[in-house]
């Protein structure tokens, strides 16, 4: 049991930005990415030793401004694309850029340097995505199956396709697309879905989602009015592929089908303030992770609109014991939805959430104060699943 | 010692009976008996009187039969002293004195019996021989006697015979006149329209001529009659098809019995007035129905077929009724005014009901000895029509549903359903009652449901009243009607339309209504009905219609005007302390439910009552808190923070803020109670704001402009964290007003926080978010609970704030303070 309890890591600054090593899967890695207007900005590599439930930590100096929003290539583990703020007197502009890090600090080569050592990295700059034209970048996304040259990027109201070349080392915008209308549109967030080949990305501004299409850079779908406030958050269920959640400033994470999506599928209310991220996990879409600024993360069961409505049919032949039959019989009836846990050992807003792309059981918060927490799905819930 | 008197010797004989001097007491006249039998052998009663436990073969015993002299003299020599030994002889001498007395005595008595006994057989002897004597005398007269009385008969035995035949022939011609006579009676009895007269001569003399017709003569009458019979049926059945409207009585007189005019005496043994008894008096001027079943009768009399004769009865009785049934139906039509439904009611009961009354009464007299098969066409005959004026009936009741009048729909009903009575009593088989009573049963459960409809109309009704009343534009100065003035309407106006409800359908349960004691509205329909469909209901549906103005697809807030929500908060809030309670138990005391069926209990009620005050009340909080975020975001959101100017004064957006919370404060105000506030508050607005401004301020942010300790920040801010509670945001509210405004502005500065964080500030932009946080702090705290929460709050924000500038310089407070007062 002692394995269960939050491992917890403490940052200096104040930061927003996480995300999973995505194209590590051996080892559960996550990066950090720092927002101070003072000092230079870092992203902290966080190593986490499940064996040994030690974190070990490197960091990388981001000198060229405050990180809003952090991504990984699906297929290079040594490549990322940040947000950022380039700090300046009249004006705030965010802009985005690939990195490579530097090799030593890729897994591997893992010779892990003392701490003394660790400030004295830098990312080597891959290439800028260019958005003088555009506006401010909300984030930057990857061809979730791809070889890590296409990219999506998010300008104020255009959506950027991106063809990463030579190595990354150059970015040519590939195509693009723009909202219009009235007022001041702005994309919040957006998610490149892991099915139709990669040719469909979601994306959010103010209370709207919508669908497009990559290839013609056209709208697929709308969902107007799809929180009561804005959205904040998306993502694409990973095994059914016309399913999708999002979050919002109305407290509420909804799920639809984007089939059909005049009604949520299903809503969950759990939160008490803005929900800011929400994740499904990688491999047990019944299992969503999500982070608001109340301070807690609520892991959920959405057993009903999952892709395992009713979980693995067990073959209990060699279940003769009448204690473990017991359970069994239990979860004949139809599962119900349900909140796992709540987590809350935040103090202050939790801005980011995500699972381990190496360990579908953990996962990684972060909070406004620089609080990183690492959590696994309850040991019990985790059989369950499995067995 | 009673051994004495049964002296057992041998000599004792059969007059030695125990009736000694000291006999009188039973027990030892028992054990006397006893003894005797034991001297006649018969041992059945041998140890009958000993004492239990004295040994019947004790040789010492002296009542024994065993009795050994010797031992007992040697015993007693043993065993006693000298003086007992002479007690004992004394004893004994004078017993043996006494029982030599009394055997004397008896020997003389018995003596003197038998003497008197001898003589009085002697006296019997004499006797009997001279009865003997005349008994003899006695038979020889009686052989005498016989011998005459034979030859008497014998001589009037020829002329006895005589006399029989003579009697019998006469008889027969008696008979035979009759017969002859017959045809030219039966004839002058159809032409003056006796019908019932001649069938009986008919009847009786058809038996008859059947017998005896194979003589010519009797041939050629029972032709004749035949063929006048055949007429009169004839003219019975088509008087019996055409009804009593075309065919007028021959004889003028109807009613009259037909045998008085007839110009014979009939025959005695035709004078049966039997059948007259059966001919049900006439109605004036009613139906035919009476004199069809004269036909009836009388056809059944001359033996038509029955079966064919209740067929044709019936279709007659059907063509009548049907008739009722159009004439009812017509009144249904759209084409003419309806009349109202009691008149409806009154004239299927008068017509039909009546109708229906008299055949079946009639046909039950008539065709009794049909058994069972007739009783089940009369049956399936009354269930048919009858349900087709259920039908007509309910077409007619479904026209009333729509009014509002219960009473003369309740009378029509009891009308209704007291007119059934009568035929359902007659034919029991046809369940006439029973569907008359689920007809008023349906009626009953409709009034409801629509009664519900009602309930719910006006509630919903209310609603728009209010609606409009808030929307109306506020004349200036004038606040129009305000809120509690408008709750109080709306309550009253929905209990007195409850009550209205109430009167309405306890009409059904009058005593003086005919169906009110079916169980059905002794039972069900106070507790199911009332009780649970219409009150119950109707609260339900109250909270729900309430409650979905809290999911109103609409959350950009414009749906639902917030007034709206907090009153119907208030009502549902007002329902559950009193209303509920009041209005069940009203419901109670008029229906006294005697039905065990489970019922909602009015804390079930009250709880869903005040869980719907609840959502109201914190749907009105996220509204009103999203109406201010939105302002506060958007003020924060569209400025340009890096490029501001020194601030002057409070933005407008706050002010705004202020005034609108103002404005929430006194809403809410009208309808919640004050509450409950930490006691810190009264008059500390110009202590906290020292507090804030100064020390608190360097405490927080202050180290945060020396650059070696970047930590201290976060350090600080989590110690200060550590210390204060979490704030949850959207909290549930409680019922009062400052937890209502806590709430709301809980959301609002959370909002103004998580926008902030969103921004990058230059000095001057940091120092209008302190100027604007120090203004909402000056007016904010008196609004919450605890005002420690809008200064963690607004601390938050001008933290964060200092940590998104480049630059952090904060202002003076002094400045802070003057041009907040300024502004």
């Amino acid at each position: 049991m002692e394995d269960d309890a939050p491992v917890i890591y403490g940052l200096e600054f104040q930061a927003r930005a996480l995300t999973p090593q995505t194209a590590e899967t051996d080892a559960i890695r996550f990066l950090v990415g720092t927002q101070s207007l003072k000092y230079d900005n870092q992203i902290h590599i966080i190593d986490f030793d499940d064996e040994n439930n030690i974190i070990n930590k490197n960091v990388l100096l981001h000198q060229v401004g405050e990180i809003w929003h952090i991504s990984t290539s699906p297929a290079d583990r040594g490549v990322l694309a940040t947000c950022y703020n380039k700090p300046s007197d009249s004006k705030v502009l965010t802009c985005a850029a690939v990195w490579r890090m530097p090799k030593e600090l890729e897994p591997g080569s893992h010779e892990s340097p003392d701490d003394s050592s660790s400030t004295a990295h830098t990312l080597e700059l891959l290439c800028h995505l260019d958005n003088t034209a555009h506006g401010s970048m909300a984030c930057v996304t990857w061809e979730p199956t791809g070889d890590g040259k296409k990219v999506i990027s998010l300008a104020d109201n255009h959506i950027l396709l991106w063809d990463l070349q030579e190595s990354s080392s150059q970015a040519v915008l590939a195509s693009s697309a723009s909202l219009e209308g009235k007022g001041q549109l702005k994309f919040t967030s957006g998610r490149w879905s892991p099915h139709h080949t990669g040719t469909q990305v979601a994306t959010a501004n103010d209370t709207t989602i919508r669908g497009w299409d990559t290839r013609s850079m056209s709208q697929i779908y709308c969902i107007e009015n799809a929180h009561g406030q804005l959205v904040r958050d998306l993502d694409f269920n990973p095994n059914r592929q016309y399913y999708l959640a999002s979050c919002g400033d109305d407290c509420k994470v909804k799920f639809w089908d984007t089939r059909n999506v005049t009604e949520p599928v299903k809503t969950l209310e759990e939160h008490s303030h803005w929900v800011w991220n929400v994740r499904y996990n990688h491999s047990h879409d019944q299992l969503v992770l999500t982070g608001s600024s109340d301070s807690r993360v609520i892991l959920s069961n959405m057993v009903s609109i999952s892709s395992e409505p009713f979980g693995h049919l067990v073959d209990d032949d060699d279940l003769s014991d009448q204690e473990e039959r017991r359970p069994e019989e239990k979860s004949q009836e139809p599962p119900q939805d349900s909140v796992i846990a709540t987590y809350e050992e935040h103090e202050d807003s939790v801005y980011a959430v995500d699972w381990s792309s190496a360990d579908p059981w953990l996962f990684a918060s972060l909070s406004y104060d620089g609080r990183l927490v690492i959590n696994r799905v309850p040991r019990a819930l985790k059989y369950h699943i499995l067995l | 010692m009673a051994a004495a008197a049964a002296g057992p010797g041998p000599g004792s004989g059969p007059g030695d009976s125990p009736e000694g001097p000291e006999a009188e007491a039973p027990e030892r006249r028992r054990k006397a008996h006893g003894m005797l039998k034991i001297y006649y052998g018969l041992s059945e009663g041998e140890t009958a009187g000993r004492p239990p436990g004295s040994d019947p073969l004790d040789p010492t015993d002296l009542n024994g039969a065993h009795f050994d002299p010797e031992v007992y003299l040697d015993k007693l020599r043993r065993e006693c002293p000298l003086a007992q030994l002479m007690d004992s002889e004394t004893d004994m001498v004078r017993q043996i004195r006494a029982l030599d007395s009394d055997m004397q005595t008896l020997v003389y008595e018995n003596y003197n019996k038998f003497i008197s006994a001898t003589d009085t057989i002697r006296k019997m002897k004499n006797d009997f021989r001279k009865m003997e004597d005349e008994m003899d005398r006695l038979a020889t007269n009686m052989a005498v006697i016989t011998d005459f009385s034979a030859r008497i008969s014998a001589t009037l035995q020829d002329r006895h015979e005589r006399i029989t035949k003579l009697a019998g022939v006469h008889a027969l011609l008696r008979k035979l006149q009759f017969l002859f006579e017959l045809p030219s009676r039966l004839t002058k009895c159809v032409e003056l329209g006796a019908y019932g007269q001649a069938v009986r001569y008919q009847g009786r003399a058809r038996a008859v001529l059947q017998q005896y017709q194979h003589l010519p003569s009797f041939r050629a009458i029972q032709d004749d009659c035949q063929v006048i019979t055949a007429r009169l049926a004839q003219q019975l059945r088509q008087r019996f098809r055409c009804g009593p409207g075309t065919l007028t009585h021959p004889a003028g007189v109807p009613g009259l019995p037909v045998a008085v005019r007839l110009p014979h005496p009939p025959h005695p043994e035709f004078c049966q007035p039997a059948l007259h008894r059966h001919l049900p008096p006439r109605r004036e001027g009613g139906s035919g129905a009476p004199e069809q079943a004269e036909c009836v009768e009388l056809l059944l009399a001359l033996g038509e077929p029955a079966e064919e004769l209740c067929d044709e009865f019936l279709a007659h009785a059907r063509g009548r009724l049907e008739a009722e049934l159009r004439s009812l139906e017509a009144e249904l039509g759209p084409s003419p005014p309806a009349p109202d439904v009691l008149e409806f009611t009154d004239h299927g009961g008068s017509g039909f009901v009546g109708g229906l009354c008299q055949v079946a009464s009639a046909y039950q007299e008539l065709f009794a000895a049909q058994g069972p098969a007739g009783a089940e066409k009369l049956a399936a005959f009354a269930r048919e029509l009858g349900g087709r004026y259920f039908a007509l009936v309910e077409r007619r009741l479904a026209q009333e549903q729509g009014s509002g009048d219960n009473s003369l729909l309740v009378r029509a009903l009891d009308r209704f359903h007291r007119r059934l009575r009568a035929p359902g009593a007659l034919l029991a088989a046809a369940g006439l009652a029973e569907a008359a009573t689920e007809i008023v049963e349906r009626v009953a459960r409709e009034r409801l449901g629509h009664h519900l409809q009602g309930l719910r109309a006006a509630f919903l009704g209310c609603l728009t009243d209010v609606r409009q009343a808030l929307a109306a534009p506020r004349l200036a100065g004038k606040e129009g009607p305000g809120l509690a003035e408008l709750l109080a309407n709306v309550a009253s106006s929905i209990l007195s339309h409850i009550k209205a409800s109430l009167a309405a359908v306890h009409l059904f349960t009058a005593k003086e209504v005919s169906f009110s004691n079916k169980p059905y509205f002794r039972g069900e329909f106070c507790s199911q009905g009332v009780r649970e469909g219409l009150i119950v209901g109707f609260i339900r549906s109250m909270c729900q219609t309430a409650q979905s103005f809290c999911d109103s697809p609409g959350e950009k807030g414009g749906a639902t005007p917030p007034a709206l929500l907090l009153l119907l908060s208030r009502l549902c809030l007002d329902y559950e302390t009193a209303t509920i309670s009041y209005v069940l138990t009203l419901t109670d005391e008029q229906f006294l439910v005697q039905d065990q069926s489970p019922v909602t209990p009015v804390s079930t009620l009250c709880a869903e009552a005040r869980e719907t005050a609840r959502r109201l009340l914190t749907h009105y909080v996220k509204v009103q808190g999203l109406v201010i975020s939105q302002m506060l975001r958007k003020s924060v959101e569209t400025r340009d923070w890096l490029s501001t100017l020194e601030p002057r004064n409070v933005r407008a957006v706050m002010k705004r803020v202020v005034e609108d919370t103002t404005a929430i404060d006194v809403q809410v105000g009208l309808l919640y109670e004050e509450g409950v506030r930490k006691a810190q508050s009264s008059d500390s607005s110009k202590r906290t704001f020292s507090v804030y401004s100064s020390s608190r301020q360097q405490g927080r942010y202050a180290p945060s402009y020396t650059p070696s300790a970047p930590m201290d920040t976060n350090l600080l801010s989590n110690i200060q964290k550590l210390f204060s509670e979490r704030i949850d945001v959207f909290s549930p509210v409680e019922f009062n007003k400052v937890s209502v405004l806590t709430g709301i502005i809980k959301i609002s500065l959370k909002t103004l926080l998580e926008c902030v964080r969103l921004r990058t500030f230059g000095r001057f932009g940091l120092q209008q978010v302190q100027v604007d946080c120090h203004f909402l702090q000056l007016y904010l705290w008196r609004f919450v609970a605890d005002e420690e929460l809008v200064h963690l709050l607004l601390d938050e924000v001008v933290a964060s704030a200092a940590l998104r500038c480049p630059d952090p310089v904060p202002m003076e407070p002094s400045v802070v303070e003057v041009i907040c007062e300024r502004g």
